[in-house]
C-alpha cells in the first residue's frame, strides 16, 4: 500500500480529508510535544557534521544535509462533529550530495551518527552510480558559507500553543452559524504547520529555521431537494504564512463590497454567515451566456490564475525541460527572454518573485541549499525579464549565484527549485474597485478561486471561481453560475486594462503547490488588487446526467 | 529495519497491545524502503533512497480515541506511546461516529510481493534508465523519465483480535520522449509489482515512436469528436469517477450517485451496457491489497455491472445508520473490455480522434462530475481507419459518466497507471462519441 493511497481528497474537498492514523504527514504525536524545542542546535550541528564527514569520506565534493522535524496539525470538523484532530510529527534527516558529478541522495528517520553516516554513504553511492548515465557534470554557482544562522517566521501566536479545544470551539461555532443559516452540509478544518529545519553544507553553513504557517478554511453546501441541484462555497481565507493572530481581525482587515473579503486577518465567523447566504443565492442564479465578457478578478481569485498562468512558466527548469515528464514546459523560451522584448502582458503587468513577504507562505531567511533569500523582477512593463534559478541553474540563464528557491517538502525528499511568492504589482494610479466596476458594460466580477486547469506549457487555461456577479452598463446586477473562462495566457496578460491600487492588495495561496517526481508540495502566496482583464471567452459548465 | 515479515510484524503489535489498559486499542505499523531516479535532457537530475518506518497506537475509551506514534522500539518507547495514546483519549471529545473495533477475520494473502523488485538497488535503476537515454538518443530526441521502486509493509493488529498483514513491491516508470525543435512530444507509463515486467527499452520506443510522429500537428476545430482514448489517458479519466463511488455523499445528496429527489443511484441505469467495473484484489494481472484500512477482509465486489450500479461503499457507521452491510473501500479497479486491439479500434473509425494521454484534469461541477483537462503527447486525427495527421492538443469538458453513456466500442482490457497518482488499474482503451473538446490548445 503507498503511502498516497492513504490520503484522498473527493469533490467535497477537505471536508473529506481522511487522516488515518499512519499518514503521509508524519507520526501522530501528543499536541504538547510540539512545544518540545526538538533536539538542542549544538546536537544538530554535531550530527550535520558527521554526515558532511562521512559523504566527503566516501569522494563528495559537495554534501549538504538537512535535519527537519515537521509538525502538523490537523482539526477537521462537519456540521456538530469533530471528524478528526491528528497531530503528526515527521523528523528525520535528508543528505544530497555531488559525486563523480552527479546528484544522489538518501534519507533516514532513524537519526543517530551511525544511522546518518550509512545514509551519506548511500547518497554517494546513488551519484556514483548515476554518474555513468550523465555526460555532464553539475556546475553549482558559488556560495559562501553563513556559519551560524537563524531565521524564525515572526508570528504573535504559536498556533500550537493554542489549545484544540479553542480550535474545535470555533470549527463548531462556524458550523453552527452555518446550518443555523439554512445550510445542508458544512466541512471545516484549521491546519497548522511548523518546519523546523537545521541547514548545513560542505559550504560551512549551519542554518536553523523555524517557519510557521496556517490555514483556516470551510466549504458550505446547500441542496435543492426539489431540484436535487447543490451548491457550494469555500471560506474566502487563504493559507498564510503567520500564526494564530490571522484568526484575530480588527475593522481595517475588512474588505467591504458585494461580500466582505480579509486582508492579513481572517473573520471566519463572519465568513461563514456570507457563505451560506451566497450558497442559497448560487442555487437562484441566473446560468451564464457563453460568450466574450470584461472580467473584475478579486485578489481571492486572481492568486490561482498567477499562480499557473506565471508562476509556473517562469520556473527555469520547466524552461530547461527538468519538468518534462510530469508537469510539462513552458512556453517562456529563453530565446524570449534574451530578446528583452517579449510582452508577456500589457505595459501595467509587473510581476515580482520574493521570498520575503511578511505573513507569505513562502517567506524564509533561507532556502534548502543554503542561499539567502530576496526578491527580483520576472515581468516589469508587461516585457518578461527573468525566471527562477537555484543553484544548479544559475549559470544557464548568467547568474553567478543563485536566486533562493530551492525547497524540499519534507527531510525525506530531495530540494529542488520551487516557486518563491510570485505577485502581480497594484496599478500605480489611484483606482478603486467601484471605479473599475463602473467602466464594465458587460463583465463578470470573480471572487474567490475555482476549478483550474492549465496545459503543459501553460498557454491554455480554464478557471472557475466561488461566487460571479454579473456587471451591466457599469452595475453589478446579479449572480451568475456555471461560469468558467478559457484563455491563453499570453493574450490573457495582454488584454490587462486596469488593476486598482495598493489599498486594494492581498495575499492569496496554497499549502499544496504540486511538481516534481516523486511528487512534492510547497506551500506558496500570489498577492495582487482587483484586476481587469477585457474580452475573455467564458463558456458555460452547466451538463446533464 | 524498514522491513518486517509477518510473524516479526506480529510479535511487535502483540508486544504494544500488551500495554493497552484502554476499551479498546488498535496498533499500526507501515515501513518503507524503496529509491527514485529521475532524469531529463537525457540526464540524470536528482535520484534518492529512502527508508522510514512508524508505529502508531489508537486508543479508546467508550467514544473518545486519542493517537500517538513512534519511530523507537525499545520496551520502555512501547509503554511509554500506548500511555500517551490513552492520555490523548482521555482528553478528546466523544465522537457521535464512533465504531466499535472488529474481531478477527480471515485475512487471505495477497500476491503484490516480488523478491526481485525488492532487490532493486541504485544500479539496477541506473541501468534500466541508461537504456531508456540511449534510445531517445539514438532517435535524436531529448528523454525525461521517472523510475521508482517501493517495498512496503503494513499490519494492524486490536484489542479484540484482529491482526492483518501485507506486503508489497511496486515499481512505476514514465518516459516522455521531446524532438529538439519541440514540436513533437511522446510519452508512455508502466507500473507493476514485478520488476521482471518493466521493459524501460520498449517503453521509451514507443513514447519516442509518439514523439516523431506527432511533430507538425494541424488545428482543427474544437468540438465534439469521436475519440479513442488509449488506456493512460481513460485511466486517468476515469479515475476521477472512482473516487466517487461513496454511498454517504451519495446519499447525502452531493455527488453523480445522487438520485434526484433523494437517496443513491445503486440499481440505476446509468452507463452504458458495455461497462463493468468491479475489484478483485486477486486478480492476477493486478494484485492488491487484501483487507481495508478499517480491517474489513477485501474480496471481489462488483460496482457497475452492464452500465447498472451495482455497489458504492459504506463506512461502517453510514452501513449501521442506513441499516446495510458495511461496503470497504477497494484496493484496485479493474474495468471490463472487449476483444478488439486499439488498433483494431482505429480501423473501424470513420472519423475520430486518437488520444494517447491527458493532463492536468480537474473538476468543475462534483453534480454532474464534469472534468476539465487536456490531451497531450500525441493526438492525431482519424480518417477511414487510418490514422491521417497529428493534430493540436484540444481542452475538454467531459464527465466521465457522460462519456461512459457514449460508448461505441472497447478494446482489450491492460494494466495501466494514473499519470498523477501513479495507481494501477486493468482498463481497456475505449471508443466513445461525442467528447466535448471545447478550445484548442498550443502546447506540445
Amino acid at each position: 500500500m503507498k503511502r498516497k493511497d492513504f490520503i484522498q481528497l473527493s469533490a467535497m474537498g477537505l471536508g473529506a480529508l481522511v487522516l488515518p492514523n499512519f499518514s503521509a504527514f508524519g507520526k501522530s504525536v501528543d499536541p504538547s510535544q510540539f512545544l518540545n524545542d526538538g533536539i538542542d542546535v549544538k546536537l544538530k550541528k554535531q550530527l550535520a557534521d558527521v554526515a558532511l564527514n562521512a559523504a566527503r569520506g566516501k569522494g563528495a565534493t559537495y554534501a549538504d544535509v538537512r535535519i527537519g522535524r515537521y509538525l502538523n496539525q490537523f482539526v477537521v470538523t462537519r456540521e456538530a462533529k469533530v471528524q478528526n484532530i491528528a497531530n503528526a510529527e515527521s523528523f528525520g534527516v535528508g543528505i544530497r550530495v555531488i559525486a563523480n558529478g552527479c546528484w544522489g541522495f538518501a534519507a533516514t528517520n532513524v537519526v543517530t551518527k551511525e544511522a546518518i553516516a550509512k545514509a551519506a554513504e548511500r547518497a554517494v553511492a546513488v551519484a556514483k552510480a548515476n554518474s555513468r548515465v550523465n555526460a555532464d557534470p553539475v556546475r553549482l554557482a558559488p556560495q559562501k558559507g553563513y556559519g551560524e544562522v537563524a531565521w524564525k517566521t515572526p508570528i504573535q501566536q504559536n498556533a500550537f500553543t493554542v489549545p484544540v479545544k479553542d480550535k474545535v470551539d470555533l470549527l463548531l461555532g462556524v458550523n453552527n452559524i452555518a446550518m443555523k443559516g439554512g445550510a445542508s452540509f458544512v466541512n471545516s478544518a484549521i491546519l497548522a504547520i511548523n518546519e523546523q529545519k537545521f541547514f548545513a553544507s560542505t559550504d560551512g553553513s549551519y542554518i536553523d529555521q523555524d517557519i510557521h504557517r496556517l490555514f483556516p478554511t470551510f466549504t458550505v453546501t446547500k441542496i435543492d431537494r426539489a431540484s436535487g441541484k447543490f451548491e457550494t462555497r469555500k471560506s474566502l481565507s487563504s493559507p498564510v504564512g503567520m500564526g494564530y493572530e490571522y484568526l484575530t481581525p480588527t475593522a481595517d482587515n475588512k474588505v467591504g463590497g458585494v461580500v466582505t473579503r480579509y486582508k492579513d486577518r481572517y473573520d471566519m465567523l463572519e465568513d461563514v454567515k456570507n457563505a451560506t447566504a451566497d450558497v442559497d443565492q448560487k442555487l437562484k442564479a441566473k446560468s451564464v451566456e457563453p460568450g466574450k465578457y470584461d472580467l473584475v478578478l478579486d485578489p481571492s481569485h486572481l492568486w490561482l490564475t498567477i499562480h499557473e498562468s506565471v508562476a509556473h512558466p517562469t520556473e527555469l527548469d520547466r524552461v530547461l525541460g527538468y519538468e518534462a515528464n510530469y508537469a510539462g514546459t513552458s512556453f517562456l523560451t529563453l530565446d524570449k527572454w534574451k530578446s528583452r522584448n517579449f510582452q508577456f502582458g500589457s505595459k501595467l503587468v509587473n510581476v515580482v518573485a520574493d521570498k520575503l513577504q511578511p505573513g507569505s507562505l513562502g517567506a524564509v531567511g533561507y532556502d534548502d541549499e543554503g542561499v539567502k533569500c530576496g526578491q527580483w523582477d520576472l515581468i516589469k512593463d508587461g516585457v518578461l525579464v527573468n525566471y527562477q534559478a537555484i543553484r544548479d541553474q544559475a549559470h544557464i540563464i548568467g547568474l553567478d549565484h543563485s536566486q533562493g528557491c530551492c525547497y524540499a517538502q519534507s527531510w525525506s525528499d530531495v530540494q529542488f527549485q520551487r516557486m518563491p511568492n510570485v505577485s502581480l504589482q497594484p496599478g500605480k494610479e489611484k483606482l478603486s474597485v467601484n471605479d473599475m466596476i463602473k467602466n464594465v458594460e458587460k463583465g463578470i466580477y470573480i471572487i474567490g478561486d475555482g476549478s483550474f486547469s492549465i496545459d503543459q506549457q501553460r498557454y491554455n487555461f480554464q478557471f472557475g471561481g466561488q461566487t460571479f456577479y454579473e456587471i451591466k452598463n457599469g452595475q453589478i446586477v446579479g449572480m451568475l453560475k456555471d461560469v468558467a473562462y478559457q484563455a491563453n495566457t499570453q493574450e490573457f496578460w495582454n488584454s490587462c486594462t486596469a488593476i486598482a491600487d495598493k489599498s486594494d492588495y492581498r495575499l492569496g495561496g496554497a499549502f499544496n503547490d504540486g511538481k516534481g517526481q516523486p511528487g512534492q508540495s510547497n506551500a506558496v502566496s500570489h498577492g495582487s488588487s482587483t484586476t481587469r482583464f477585457n474580452g475573455v471567452n467564458v463558456i458555460n459548465t452547466a451538463r446533464k446526467i | 529495519m524498514a522491513i518486517l515479515k509477518k510473524e516479526e510484524a506480529k510479535a511487535l503489535l502483540q508486544k504494544v497491545l500488551a500495554y493497552s489498559k484502554a476499551d479498546e486499542c488498535e496498533v499500526a505499523l507501515r515501513g518503507e524502503e524503496g529509491g527514485n531516479i529521475r532524469y531529463a535532457r537525457n540526464a540524470v537530475s536528482t535520484a534518492g533512497d529512502i527508508d522510514n518506518v512508524t508505529l502508531s497506537v489508537t486508543s479508546s475509551f467508550g467514544k473518545r480515541s486519542g493517537t500517538a506514534t513512534i519511530n523507537e522500539f525499545d520496551d520502555a518507547a512501547l509503554e511509554r506511546v500506548v500511555k500517551r495514546a490513552e492520555e490523548l483519549a482521555r482528553l478528546a471529545p466523544e465522537n457521535p461516529e464512533y465504531m466499535p473495533l472488529r474481531g478477527p477475520a480471515d485475512f487471505k494473502d495477497a500476491k503484490t510481493y516480488v523478491e526481485t523488485t525488492a532487490a532493486m538497488t541504485p544500479d539496477t535503476r541506473a541501468e534500466a534508465v541508461a537504456q531508456s537515454i540511449q534510445v531517445a538518443k539514438e532517435a535524436s530526441l531529448e528523454a525525461a523519465g521517472f523510475i521508482e521502486n517501493t517495498t512496503s509493509f503494513s499490519a494492524i493488529m486490536n484489542s479484540k483480535g484482529l491482526f492483518a498483514y501485507d506486503r508489497d513491491t511496486n515499481v512505476v516508470f514514465t518516459i516522455t520522449t521531446r524532438n529538439n525543435a519541440g514540436t513533437g512530444s511522446g510519452f508512455a507509463a508502466r507500473g507493476y509489482n514485478d520488476i521482471s515486467k518493466l521493459d524501460t527499452l520498449a517503453a521509451t520506443k514507443i513514447a519516442a515512436a509518439k514523439a516523431s510522429k506527432s511533430a507538425g500537428a494541424r488545428a482543427i476545430e474544437p468540438g465534439k469528436y469521436t475519440v479513442i482514448l488509449e488506456p493512460v489517458a481513460a485511466t486517468y479519466m476515469l479515475e476521477n469517477m472512482f473516487r466517487g463511488l461513496d454511498a454517504r455523499n451519495a446519499d447525502e445528496g452531493r455527488s453523480f450517485m445522487s438520485k434526484p429527489g433523494g437517496g443513491n443511484r445503486i440499481g440505476e441505469q446509468l452507463m452504458d451496457e458495455k461497462v463493468t467495473l468491479y475489484s478483485d484484489p486477486f486478480h492476477p494481472d493486478l494484485p492488491a491489497n487484501t483487507w481495508s484500512r478499517d480491517g474489513f477482509p477485501l474480496e471481489k465486489t462488483t460496482w457497475v455491472d452492464k452500465g447498472v450500479v451495482k455497489n458504492l461503499t459504506y463506512s461502517q457507521y453510514w452501513a449501521k445508520n442506513k441499516g446495510v452491510q458495511p461496503v470497504p473501500q477497494p484496493s484496485n479497479i479493474i474495468m471490463e473490455g472487449g476483444t478488439a486491439s486499439l488498433e483494431d479500434l482505429i480501423k473501424s473509425t470513420e472519423k475520430g480522434i486518437l488520444i494517447s494521454r491527458l493532463w492536468y484534469i480537474r473538476l468543475v461541477d462534483a453534480q454532474t462530475l464534469l472534468l476539465t483537462g487536456l490531451t497531450r503527447d500525441g493526438t492525431f486525427y482519424i480518417e477511414n481507419g487510418e490514422i491521417k495527421y497529428p493534430v493540436k492538443n484540444f481542452r475538454f469538458n467531459e464527465s466521465p459518466v457522460i462519456m461512459l453513456n457514449n460508448v461505441e466500442a472497447l478494446g482489450k482490457t491492460e494494466r495501466s497507471i494514473s499519470i498523477e497518482s501513479y495507481r494501477s488499474y486493468l482498463i481497456p482503451p475505449m471508443k466513445i462519441r461525442d467528447f466535448t473538446f471545447t478550445s484548442l490548445s498550443d502546447a506540445i
